[in-house]
């Protein structure tokens, strides 16, 4: 396969994929971690200097940032809880017999093709609305008093709306685990008399374990940038109580004009998010050599 | 017109040598068989003749020509590959004009010799069908007739038949063969099956661990094995190659005896021993004999139907004109 | 006997599934039910689902008091001229790593992929300046620029899983055939790959069409597609539910038809491999 003249021409074609990405990886990281060692605001142009770590510290400082950090992972954890387990009990669900399999999977995983701020916006207008919300016509029908989501429980909410655009991601990939998983195993397992809770607990976990690292190293990544279903929704609020780390530097940089400061949350956030890519980055590595 | 010179060609991947320097020399217009067991080097040096990869050292010549830094496609030559490598989104037609219509020959001319190849390789009824609709044998002659549209300075065939069942390969060993008196360009043919080695070539090459161990014809070879590895390897049931006592009596260290060489007698005969499997195959007989006082089991072919069976005793005579002598670094001894 | 029980279960869990997923559909049918109705029956209370008199009057108020043509144009032009340039790009990449692999090819790979683990936040800054500076705000070719580079990494990678599957003996059959890498490409690699091609092309014009960071940060009026577009619904005096749902479902809709197509594609492609 490999002459001089393929490789050299394997060389150059793969050049231009590799500079671009080199480019669009390495000019905005280092201009990134240059601003946050600045002050620097869009509003006083000229007044720019080096001021070293004081960004971070200004950040570490802030409580926003804390809550911010805490609503992250509030986030990522609750909608990974959510997901991973509806999404193991519908995907077995669905492997079952049933009639009209394929039409019950699509229904399930239509929301992931909405698109955030269309989720996030029937959600908020039409479901959680406390005065025409359905949830609010909900209660009222059964005399109760409508709660009103964003403003009490907003981080929760938004969760909520998150998990629905996720749990058909984590249902899919799930499923295509257990649909791979060899029927004879199964079969032999109710054959030694295993019950279905250990054939659940000692074949398909296991077996479904790959596909849960997956999906949860995915989803973090994603859900560490959730920002679209915080802006249309609650802008952050009230106060910082649904602001996660991404919201926070955008708020920062492109609304209060603090390039340093959300630069230096911004490099925050990469550093988080590359934990959980050296995991994931593993995990796919090792499939490579499969 | 097909004149292939190797000279002192190496390869390696890596730090491994596949191929040690190694020289030959393939005449216009020969059929040769590069043979030797799987993983000895065969397809790398076709394919290093091919273009498809870099030698380490070394250079090739095509008609006298530096081909070594030439790509494939301007080497001259066509390849017929184990798994066909048929395009499978074309059809018969498409797939035989490609290598045409690369070289940008006219449409007229293009169609003509589709239609030569066509009824030559009987695939007439069948150039609008996709490789995917066609059996092993069709795509085979395919794969064929694409090659010889080119009208290439030689071909090479990697294992061609190997997919193939067992009749069918028959057949077409033989349609390969009347191919190349027909056209009488050169052709490599790599295979690891000596039987194709034997009745396809004019010149076979034996190869071990990417070292030529012999070069001649398929009775040269058959006669004069030069050493215990094609003793060994050329020729069917093996030959029997025996150690010790009995090679020192004739001052070798080993002896080799093919099976059709020892004659068979209920009464006597230098070795006696007793029948272990034997198999009838109705135009000759295969006995596997023990217990002769030697280390080996012996290998013995007699023609026709013979009425010895398992447990039976029987005495055995090499032929003595036929008896191949190999020293201790299992070289013949003239 | 063994047949009428797994009958009655089959039962059982058909109820269950289709309960399961008619709720999980539900916010999606409730949108195209509502678009449907006049604004008054949008907000009575209690609501109807069924026995109202059916309009279409949102979506032509939508097709005619808004930009809605501009901003499905911006969609469409910004998801499937990043797809397509990301495939030209992507093409002869993943030519490379999957027919002539190198010492590094793997290594280069699992790089490309760290590309995509950055997190935009941490890089919306500088390009938010550059763009700035250089006049691609709010432009249609800036944001074809980030979601190519965005989708890149995908693209290449699903395409090398393609590619992988293709034997390399019809490549090297094609070179001695006497084509040049262009034809081989061309004529040979692509057509086989047309399967391929197609599913990485449907699943990363989905992505982009759904991307909702760069697109809402990076435009305004101009070249704002859907994503932005809707979001623009949220301030109080768009508080429109029949209209906002019309402009929903046809938001929506075209993914969604391309999205049930493409379900085996989705796994493989969002897992880079790693379930198949
Ligand atoms: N691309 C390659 N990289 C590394 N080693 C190779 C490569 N191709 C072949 N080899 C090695 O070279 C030796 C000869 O291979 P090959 O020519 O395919 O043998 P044959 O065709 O005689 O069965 C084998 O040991 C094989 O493992
Ligand atoms: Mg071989």
């Amino acid at each position: 396969m490999a002459t001089q003249h393929s490789r050299s021409a394997a060389r150059i074609m793969i050049s231009p994929a590799v500079l671009l990405l080199l480019a669009w990886m390495i000019v905005p990281l280092a201009l990134t971690i240059y601003f946050s060692l600045l002050r620097y605001n869009l509003l006083m142009p000229g007044t720019e200097r080096f001021v070293g770590l004081l960004n971070y510290k200004l950040f570490f400082n802030n409580p926003a940032f804390f809550t911010a950090l805490l609503n992250t992972l509030l986030l990522v954890g609750g909608v990974l809880i959510i997901t991973v387990v509806g999404g193991i009990l519908l995907a077995i669900l669905l492997d079952q017999p049933m009639w009209g399999q394929g039409i019950v999977r699509i229904l399930v995983i239509a929301p992931f093709f909405v698109m955030p701020t269309v989720s996030a916006l029937v959600w908020k207008n039409m479901f959680m609305n406390p005065v025409s919300g359905l949830f609010a016509e909900f209660s009222k029908a059964v005399g109760l008093q409508p709660f009103d989501f964003l403003t009490h429980a907003p981080l929760a909410s938004i969760i909520g709306i998150v998990s629905w655009q996720w749990l058909p991601f984590a249902t899919l990939i799930l499923l295509t685990a257990i649909q791979s998983l060899d029927s004879e195993q199964m079969e032999a397992a109710e054959m030694d008399g295993a019950s279905p809770l250990s054939r659940f607990w000692y074949i398909t976990l296991p077996h479904l374990s790959r596909a849960i690292t997956v999906v949860i190293l995915i989803q973090t990544i994603f859900l560490l940038s959730v920002f679209a279903e915080i802006l249309v929704t609650t802008n952050g609020g009230p106060g910082n109580a649904s602001t996660n780390l991404t919201y926070l530097v955008y708020a920062r940089s492109l609304l209060n004009f603090d390039v340093g400061g959300g630069s230096a949350g911004g490099v925050v956030a990469i550093i988080l998010a590359n934990i959980v890519a050296i995991f994931l980055m593993r995990m796919i590595g090792k499939n490579l050599d499969a | 017109m097909g004149r292939i010179t190797l000279d002192k060609v190496t390869k390696k991947f890596g730090d491994v040598e596949v191929i040690p320097p190694l020289d030959l020399t393939i005449d216009d217009g020969e059929f040769v068989v590069f043979v030797g067991p799987s993983g000895c080097g065969k397809s790398t040096l076709l394919r290093l003749i091919a273009g498809l990869e870099d030698v380490s050292g070394g250079e090739i010549r095509i008609d006298g020509k530096p081909a070594t830094d030439l790509p494939p496609a301007k080497r001259g030559l066509a390849m017929v590959f184990q798994s066909y490598a048929l395009y499978p989104h074309m059809s018969v037609r498409k797939n035989i004009a490609f290598p045409m219509k690369m070289a940008g020959m006219p449409e007229d001319e293009q169609k003509r010799r589709i239609d030569n190849a066509a009824r030559a390789l009987n695939l007439t009824d069948y150039l609008d069908r996709r490789p995917g609709q066609l059996s092993g044998g069709q795509r085979q002659r395919v794969a064929i007739g694409r090659a010889i549209v080119r009208e290439p300075a030689a071909f090479l065939f990697d294992e061609p038949l190997s997919n193939l069942d067992a009749a069918l390969r028959v057949g077409m060993r033989m349609e390969i063969s009347e191919l190349h008196k027909k056209l009488d360009t050169t052709m490599i043919y790599v295979t690891h099956d000596q039987v194709e080695a034997m009745t396809m070539a004019d010149k076979i090459v034996v190869l071990r661990a990417g070292n030529i161990e012999q070069v001649g014809s398929p009775l040269e070879l058959y006669r004069n094995p030069r050493n215990t590895f094609v003793a060994g390897f050329i020729g069917s049931p093996k030959m029997n190659l025996i150690d010790g006592a009995e090679a020192k009596k004739h001052s070798a260290e080993t002896i080799g005896v093919r099976p059709e060489h020892i004659d068979v007698s209920a009464s006597e005969g230098t070795w006696k021993g007793r029948i272990g499997v034997a198999e009838h195959l109705g135009s000759d007989t295969f006995f596997h004999v023990h217990d002769t006082g030697l280390a080996e089991t012996l290998t013995i072919r007699a023609s026709g139907e013979v009425a010895l069976r398992h447990g039976d005793t029987v005495f055995l005579t090499p032929q003595a004109d036929k008896i191949h002598r190999f020293d201790a670094q299992g070289l013949r001894i003239a | 006997m063994a047949r009428a029980v797994s009958n009655r279960r089959k039962v059982g869990y058909t109820i269950a599934a289709w309960i399961i997923g008619l709720a999980i559909f539900f916010p999606i049918l409730w949108t195209i039910v509502t678009s449907f109705k006049t604004e008054a029956e949008a907000i009575s209370s209690p609501p109807s689902f069924m026995f109202f008199n059916w309009t279409t009057e949102n979506y032509t108020t939508v097709l005619e008091r808004s930009n809605y043509f501009r901003h499905f144009w911006n969609s469409v032009v910004i998801s499937l001229g990043s797809t397509v340039l990301g495939l030209i790009i992507a093409i002869p990449a993943a030519w490379s790593m999957a027919f002539v692999p190198a010492k590094h090819t793997k290594n280069v790979l699992m790089w490309m992929l760290s590309t995509k683990m950055l997190p935009p936040v941490g890089v919306l800054i500088p390009i938010y300046l550059i763009f700035r500076d250089v006049g691609l705000l709010d432009t249609k070719t800036g944001l074809v620029i980030v979601l190519t580079l965005i989708n890149l990494p995908i693209i290449v990678w699903m395409l090398y899983t393609y590619f992988k599957e293709i034997p390399g003996e019809i490549l090297e059959a094609s070179r001695m055939d006497g084509a040049s890498l262009r034809d081989e490409i061309i004529y040979v690699l692509t057509p086989m790959a047309v399967p391929g091609i197609a599913s990485t092309l449907l699943l990363n014009v989905i992505l982009a069409w759904n991307e909702a960071f760069w697109t809402l940060n990076l435009t305004a009026a101009k070249a704002a597609p859907l994503t932005a577009f809707i979001a623009s619904y949220s301030s109080p005096e768009g508080l429109f539910y029949a209209k906002l749902s019309a402009a929903s479902t046809m938001a929506i809709a075209p993914i969604l038809i391309l999205g049930w197509f493409s379900q085996k594609q989705l796994v493989r492609g969002l897992t880079f491999g790693a379930v198949k």
